[in-house]
């Protein structure tokens, strides 16, 4: 049987929605972090899955790329993290409040 | 495409679970497990489409470093006990969420299945990139020639991405270090 | 040169005026004389009056029909086809009120620096009364209606300001206020006045007026209701500012005021603006037989009416001023029947005559330090010889007594009431009875205040004063408040006020001389009045004399008798015991004070305190402090946005993407 292109497309899509949700409805803020990580590795996984389809290898530079800034990116979001857990003394993001109107 | 079909569906059925599970586990530490072995799924997936660096670059990288920073970071601000977050939301919410989900993905479905991409053929598929002596050389050859700017930027950005998190996370002490 | 007879006072004004706001308004600056002030003051007076002179004489030379100066000023309004231009016209009528308000206004001035010698703030008192004449003389010598309506606003504003000068007294200020109220309901009339008049004449400059007047039939095309109509509205008008009745309540109330001030307004010019005004549109009033009739019966009402309420007062100054109020009733009665020149000659004699009386009152109160109460003087023949001798003569003056200024003016108007066509024997009667009133009650004055023994304590009377003297102006009875430095006891004035009071006394006693006599008066205002044809009239010659002697006969009779009456009371008015209820009635004034007040002030009040909380603060109020309330809600409303809650920022997000997705999409499948 032959892996339609759409199917890789719609698994990496349901993957994403995954991640969303998760993202939206998760309290534990460690949590919704992981969530984002999840949601770059399912646009991770459509760039290859394109770049075999049309046989172009920039799409798997497109990932290379992705996964160095995903990798910048949570090391930054986490030291921010750990800097507001030193004012809130919690990982809940209930406790998160402070540009609350 | 050429993946083969078993792999695709027992690696993908596999990060589908484990996705599921990173969203719903209450132990933090669980879902950064979670996590993992979704990383690892996907590594799967990349080797079956060819990718051979892009899948131990996906293991290295994001298991490897990221999921470990992640553990390090709970195990410091003492969040790994499990935490009932999702009992607390309402079931409007969840049910809401959910369906908003389903709807999402069937309506990307529609529309990913009546595109028609005509392939481009750009000379890089399965066969030539073989003969050119393998992913890993030619994807080398790339970086350094075609996408030689991105590369550099990213290294640069990288730098930034370190100083800013030491300057975050530094304790302010009153000594200078 | 015209000009200079307004603009001289003008000028006075705002010297005064700008070294009492810079200079003595100033924290710590040090008490200044009254000398300084009054002298720039009376100059200024003075040189208006020279160049009235000068006018005069001017017009005296010129030929009979072409006595006219004008001098034109500047373009003041101008839109559309709608001109009016500041120009200064004198002509007979107005020449001779422009020397009276210069020259009784140069003596009071005089009188002003000994009288408020220890006042506070005498550049301010200077600087006002400046700016009254300079009022006045514009209303005088304006050549149209709207500037004759200017002076007309501006002495009801001097008025005002005079009226209230010790405004720190309650009861002084609402005087203020009440004369300058009362005064913006006539005025209410004379604008209606004006408009008709605009209406119908197409024009508001008085010498076109009185044209188109002349022309036969623009006059016969006129219906009659539309220029009674204009006569009554004008005639509203000058119920207000010349104290008619009904609108004459704020006279008596103006006597808070000092009184000079009582003396030039109240007295000798701005009351006499209505005479004016009708006297100008003399051709236009004497078409309308209902307005002058009108006019001659409130006249003689109010002058009946305002005699009956002198004879119960005690306030040597309410007596002067129901009495002012009285004799203008007797000017409006000579102007309705007919005789407009013996009104207008009324209004120079009563100038001479009531200044004199007023400036004598002053004296008196001044020499009594601050009493004004009639019932506790006496005597003053002995002790204020000059002040007793001049303000006999005005006595006579006002009562009507052969050869003196007041008989010649009052028989003219007397003799036109019974044999005029236009007059009536009761409106005759009604005068002689008032003459005989007014006999009665000023020799009641007279008697009271200067004959007879003292009814007072004269080593109290410096003491009393000098308790007073502490504290603020007036508690108890409005007193004009000038402090003394010396002793104790009744005295004269100093002659800065003796002065002008003797040469008062002397026009009083010859000022009549232009009027019956010579009949000179009557030719020199011909052009304005025609002269009467004698054959038109109901009574002879013989019947002429036989009323003049009937009058003085009256006139005597009444003095005498009340004289009798009142020429050595202890401290009982012998008509308050005999007629104890009608007198009390009179001595409050018939009630209409307080009739007004229940009807027409509380009223208005309500509906002033309906529109107030009801609209003002309910409606528009609610309505603009909506627009902040609204702002505050749309706000509070849009913040609820801000949760601060980064998954919720990411639902919106969320959204909006899949929005802006969709629709790409949408242009895709």
């Amino acid at each position: 049987m032959i892996i339609e292109p759409w199917l890789v497309q719609t698994f990496c899509a349901a993957i994403f929605t995954i991640g969303l949700v998760g993202l939206l409805v998760r309290r534990n803020i460690l949590i919704v972090l992981m969530c984002v990580e999840l949601m770059l590795n399912a646009v991770n996984l459509s760039f290859a899955a394109f770049s075999e389809q049309h046989g172009d290898l920039g799409g798997q530079m497109a990932v290379f790329f992705i996964i160095t800034v995903a990798a910048a990116e949570s090391a930054v979001g986490l030291g921010l993290l750990i800097a507001l857990f030193r004012t809130i003394r919690a990982v809940d993001t209930d406790e998160i409040r402070l540009l609350k109107e | 495409m050429a993946i083969n079909p078993i792999a695709f569906f027992v690696f993908g059925g596999a990060a589908l679970a484990f996705s599921m599970m990173v969203v719903l586990k209450k132990n933090p530490v669980a879902s950064a497990f979670s996590l993992v072995m979704v990383f690892f799924c996907f590594a799967g997936i990349y080797a079956s489409m060819n990718a051979h660096l892009i899948a131990i670059l996906q293991i290295l990288v994001y298991a490897g470093a990221i999921m470990v920073l992640f553990i390090f970071v709970i195990m410091l601000l003492n969040a790994d006990e499990p935490t009932f977050d999702l009992r607390r939301t309402s079931n409007v919410v969840k049910a809401g969420a959910v369906a908003f989900g389903l709807a999402f993905v069937v309506m990307l479905a529609i529309v990913f299945k009546k595109s028609n991409i005509i392939p481009l053929n750009a000379g890089f598929s399965s066969e030539e990139v073989i003969k050119l002596g393998g992913n890993s050389k030619v994807l080398s050859q790339l970086m350094f020639s075609k996408y030689i700017l991105p590369f550099e930027l990213t290294s640069v950005l990288l730098l930034a991405a370190i100083v800013g998190a030491v300057a975050m996370a530094k304790r302010k002490t009153g000594k200078s270090s | 040169m015209l000009m200079w007879i307004p603009l001289l006072p003008l000028i006075g004004f705002l010297v005064n005026g700008s070294w009492y706001a810079f200079v003595q308004c100033r924290p710590g600056a040090k008490k200044a004389g009254a000398t300084v002030p009054g002298l720039i003051a009376t100059a200024a007076i003075f040189g208006a009056f020279i160049v009235s002179l000068k006018t005069f004489l001017e017009l005296r030379a010129m030929p009979e029909g072409a006595r006219v100066v004008e001098q034109f000023l500047f373009h003041w309004i101008t839109v559309g086809s709608f001109n009016i231009d500041m120009t200064l016209r004198v002509d007979v009528l107005s020449t001779l009120f422009t020397l009276v308000i210069t020259g009784v206004g140069t003596l009071i001035h005089i009188y002003s620096i000994g009288y408020m010698g220890h006042d506070a703030t005498p550049g301010k008192f200077f600087s006002y009364l400046n700016l009254f004449c300079f009022a006045m003389l514009m209303l005088v010598m304006g050549s149209s209606l709207p500037i004759l309506f200017l002076g007309w606003e501006g002495v009801g504003v001097c008025s005002y300001l005079l009226i209230g000068y010790w405004y720190t007294d309650d009861e002084k200020a609402s005087a203020g206020k009440k004369a300058f109220i009362v005064n913006r309901i006539g005025d209410l009339g004379f604008l209606l006045g004006m408009f008709m008049i605009y209406t119908f004449f197409g024009s508001l400059d008085l010498a076109e007026i009185t044209t188109k007047l002349g022309d036969a039939s623009f006059a016969q095309a006129l219906p009659e209701a539309v220029v009674t109509g204009i006569v009554l509205l004008l005639f509203v008008g000058c119920t207000g500012k010349s104290a008619q009745i009904p609108l004459y309540v704020w006279l008596p109330d103006a006597m808070a005021g000092p009184t000079p001030v009582s003396a030039l307004i109240h007295a000798a010019t701005m009351v006499t603006s209505g005479i004016y005004l009708l006297a100008r549109l003399n051709p236009l009033v004497s078409m309308s037989h209902t307005g002058m009739m009108v006019i001659a019966i409130v006249g003689g009402l109010t002058a009946f009416f305002a005699a009956s309420i002198a004879f119960a007062q005690n306030d040597i100054k309410k007596v002067l001023a129901y009495s002012t109020v009285s004799q203008l009733g007797y000017m409006f009665l000579a102007v309705g029947v007919g005789a407009t020149t013996a009104g207008v000659l009324h209004v120079i004699t009563h100038a001479f005559f009531k200044a004199l009386m007023f400036l004598g009152a002053g004296s008196v109160i001044h020499g009594m330090h601050e009493e004004q109460d009639m019932m506790k003087m006496g005597g003053l023949r002995t002790k204020m010889p000059v002040t007793f001798f001049t303000f006999l003569l005005g006595w006579l003056a006002i009562m009507g007594i052969f050869p003196f200024s007041g008989f010649w003016s009052k028989d003219e108007i007397l003799w036109n009431a019974f044999a005029n066509p236009h007059g009536s024997k009761i409106l005759w009667a009604l005068g002689l009875a008032t003459a005989a009133m007014t006999a009665f009650y000023m020799t009641r004055l007279m008697a009271l205040t200067f004959w007879g023994k003292p009814r007072f304590d004269e080593k109290k009377l410096g003491a009393h004063h000098g308790h007073d003297h502490h504290d603020d102006h007036g508690h108890g009875h409005g007193h004009d408040d000038h402090g003394h430095g010396h002793a104790a006891g009744v005295h004269e004035s100093p002659p800065a006020m003796t002065i002008p009071l003797i040469i008062l006394g002397v026009l009083s006693v010859v000022g009549g001389v232009i009027g019956l006599p010579t009949h000179w008066i009557d030719h020199w205002l011909s052009p304005i009045v025609p002269l009467h044809d004698p054959e038109t009239f109901t009574a002879g010659h013989t019947a002429e004399y036989v009323l003049m002697v009937v009058s003085v006969l009256v006139a005597s009779g009444s003095a005498f008798y009340a004289y009798r009456v009142y020429k050595n009371i202890k401290g009982v008015d012998p008509l308050q015991a005999a007629f104890k209820s009608l007198h009390k009635t009179l001595e409050n004034k018939w009630y209409v004070d307080e009739l007004y007040e229940k009807s027409f002030v509380r009223t208005i009040f309500k509906f002033s305190l309906f529109l107030w909380k009801g609209f003002d603060v309910a409606v528009i109020d609610r309505l603009v402090l909506g627009f902040g309330t609204f702002s505050q809600w749309s706000g509070r409303a849009a913040r609820v946005v801000q949760t601060g809650s980064i998954q919720a920022y990411a639902l919106l997000l969320m959204f909006g993407l899949i929005i802006t997705l969709g629709y790409i999409v949408y242009g895709l499948v």
